[in-house]
């Protein structure tokens, strides 16, 4: 369905991709995660063909994604992208499904998307969040075998986003393929069944949700030592990651009871305790080095 | 994935895709009041300021002021749509980021472009007849049947040339720089070419350039259409420059497209 085969893109001197390889296969569900400037957006558009790979190849069906026969058989929600402001929302959508050889219904499109009360406002008076599910609308009016959504739910409200995903969800269990990106891990396990952790253009994990969650919600203990510490204090701690900065400590863990009582036990003298849920940033910067040394 | 594909059709018709999209950008611009009544409204509000009260002087053995001054505002007024139309909504369009989107649909891009070329086409014919009206009604111009008819198809000719530039100026220009390009290349030269005043109260240098000026060229036909001889030249050399225009004006649009998706795309 969906192909990258050993994808490289530059952009001037930064290497956006670096020989990413995957497949999506028809009614996966699948989010790409990493932090922002990550890869994410250049990896989706190469699949969708609005890029060119530097290096390497992305097929679409088995097709060139500029092909238009490709391009009539994806949907697609994308950032920041804008649409013509003096259309109204069913004149917009009526506008996109003519480009589609089997489009839904323009009415079937507005219900999906919620905005049956808004059918006849001019797009430019649309609301943040109605704005977003405008781009849902006109990514799924062309009924696509494969739906594309750049980051769908940034600026949406909690109750928006939640609606949005039982949709995407109703979506995807009509046999559909989902790819989204984001960079709320909670986003990617709601929805999707498979997750690809990028960061640096690489692809650095690609498994479950709850093998990515196993590895990236850990919690980080920082504190402050009376003695520096050495990498040799910290041997056989069930650590996802650390720094030591001499008399400073940050350590990454999923398991900060086991580290604390250990440290403890090595009579190690901590002020300045703190531990707090580490950050997603946080998470992959481990994940990242924890590939490193594998 | 052949067989599964064979029975379902993989591109969607053209022609209602192109009915559409040429609707869509006729409404776009048409609900732009900034843009329609400038551009449907301003030849006749300047054939009220400058045509009519003199409208009945001559101005050679058989040519009115006021049906010059028509034919002069008939041609400003479809290429000031072209220019500005494509300029300033491309550019604007381009600043939003509208393109973006399009690009990932299976919309064919000269599926577009023709689109935007008719509803500015249309917009154009708007802006003709209500000036044809308002100069035939409230200035008393009167044409035959035969000159109303070759005015009205000379302008819409002429406007083709603007469409490429247009084009161009909406890929080349920025969006908040492209009202003040526009208006600089364009205002200028419709006086250069002696749209607003005869050609023989501009300074001499500007005299001299206006032979290679398109709207110069242009202007040449519509007021032949009403009757005013050539000044120098032939008809067919006019022509003839316009279509060398359109063809010029066409390449930097595809170059200045090119370059755009190059710097987007790659």
């Amino acid at each position: 369905m969906v192909e990258l085969e050993d994808v490289t893109k530059t952009f001037g001197p930064v290497r956006a991709l670096d020989g990413v390889s995957l497949r999506i296969e028809t009614g996966e569900v699948v989010a790409m995660l990493g932090p922002n400037g990550a890869g994410k957006t250049t990896s989706i558009s190469i699949m969708l063909g609005t890029r060119k790979p530097t290096a390497g190849h992305a097929r679409l069906f088995g097709l060139d994604p500029r092909d238009l026969k490709a391009r009539g058989r994806i949907g697609v929600m994308l950032q920041e992208s804008g649409v013509p402001g003096m259309l109204r929302v069913n004149e917009i959508i009526d506008l996109f499904a003519s480009y589609y050889p089997s489009p839904l219904q323009v009415a079937e499109s507005i219900k999906v998307a919620g905005l049956q009360e808004k059918a006849t406002s001019l797009v430019k008076d649309l609301s943040g969040g109605q704005r977003q599910r405008l781009y849902l609308a006109l990514a799924i009016c062309g009924n696509p075998d494969v739906l594309f959504l750049d980051e769908p739910t940034v600026g949406m409200d909690v109750d928006g986003r939640r609606n949005f995903l039982a949709e995407i969800g109703e979506f995807a269990a009509k046999g559909r393929t989902v790819v989204l990106t984001t960079h709320y891990l909670e986003e990617a396990d709601q929805l999707a069944r498979r997750v690809i952790v990028i960061d640096h253009g690489k692809v650095i994990a690609d498994s479950t949700p709850a093998e990515i969650k196993a590895r990236v919600a850990g919690k980080h203990v920082v504190f402050s030592t009376t003695r520096p510490l050495t990498d040799a204090d910290l041997e056989g701690l069930p650590l996802t990651g650390h720094q030591l900065n001499s008399h400073a400590v940050r350590l990454l863990t999923n398991d900060p009871e086991t580290v604390l009582r250990e440290l403890f036990r090595r009579g190690i003298e901590l002020t300045n305790l703190e531990v707090a849920g580490a950050d997603l940033e946080e998470a992959f910067v481990a994940m990242t080095h924890s590939e490193a040394r594998a | 994935m052949a067989a599964a594909t064979a029975t379902r059709r993989q591109v969607a018709p053209i022609l209602p895709m192109l009915r559409k999209q040429s609707w869509a950008e006729f409404i776009k611009l048409f609900r732009v009041p900034a843009f329609s009544t400038t551009s449907i409204v301003l030849p006749s509000m300047f054939f009220a300021f400058i045509g009519l009260g003199q409208a009945k002087q001559s101005m050679g053995p058989n040519v009115t002021f006021g049906q010059y001054f028509l034919a002069s505002m008939a041609l400003y007024g479809v290429a000031n749509v072209m220019v500005l139309g494509f300029g300033i909504s491309l550019a604007n369009e381009r600043g939003q980021k509208q393109d973006l989107l399009m690009q990932s649909t299976p919309l064919p891009p000269i599926v577009f472009f023709i689109a935007k070329a008719l509803s500015a086409l249309a917009i154009a014919f708007l802006a003709l007849v209500v000036l044809s009206v308002f100069a035939a009604a409230v200035g008393g111009v009167t044409l035959t049947a035969s000159q109303w008819v070759t005015l009205g198809a000379r302008s819409m000719l002429c406007s083709i040339p603007f469409i490429g530039l247009g084009f161009a100026l909406g890929y080349l220009a920025s969006p908040n720089s492209a009202p003040a390009v526009t208006n600089l290349i364009y205002l200028p030269t419709a006086f250069a070419s002696g749209l607003f005043f005869p050609m023989h109260l501009l300074p001499q240098f500007l005299r001299n350039i206006a032979p290679y000026l398109p709207l110069y060229r242009g202007a040449q036909l519509v007021w032949d259409s009403v009757g005013e001889p050539i000044a120098g030249g032939t008809i067919s050399e006019d022509w003839i420059y316009m279509a060398g225009y359109t063809v010029a004006f066409f390449v930097l649009a595809l170059w200045a497209y090119r370059r755009d998706q190059g710097r987007k795309f790659n």
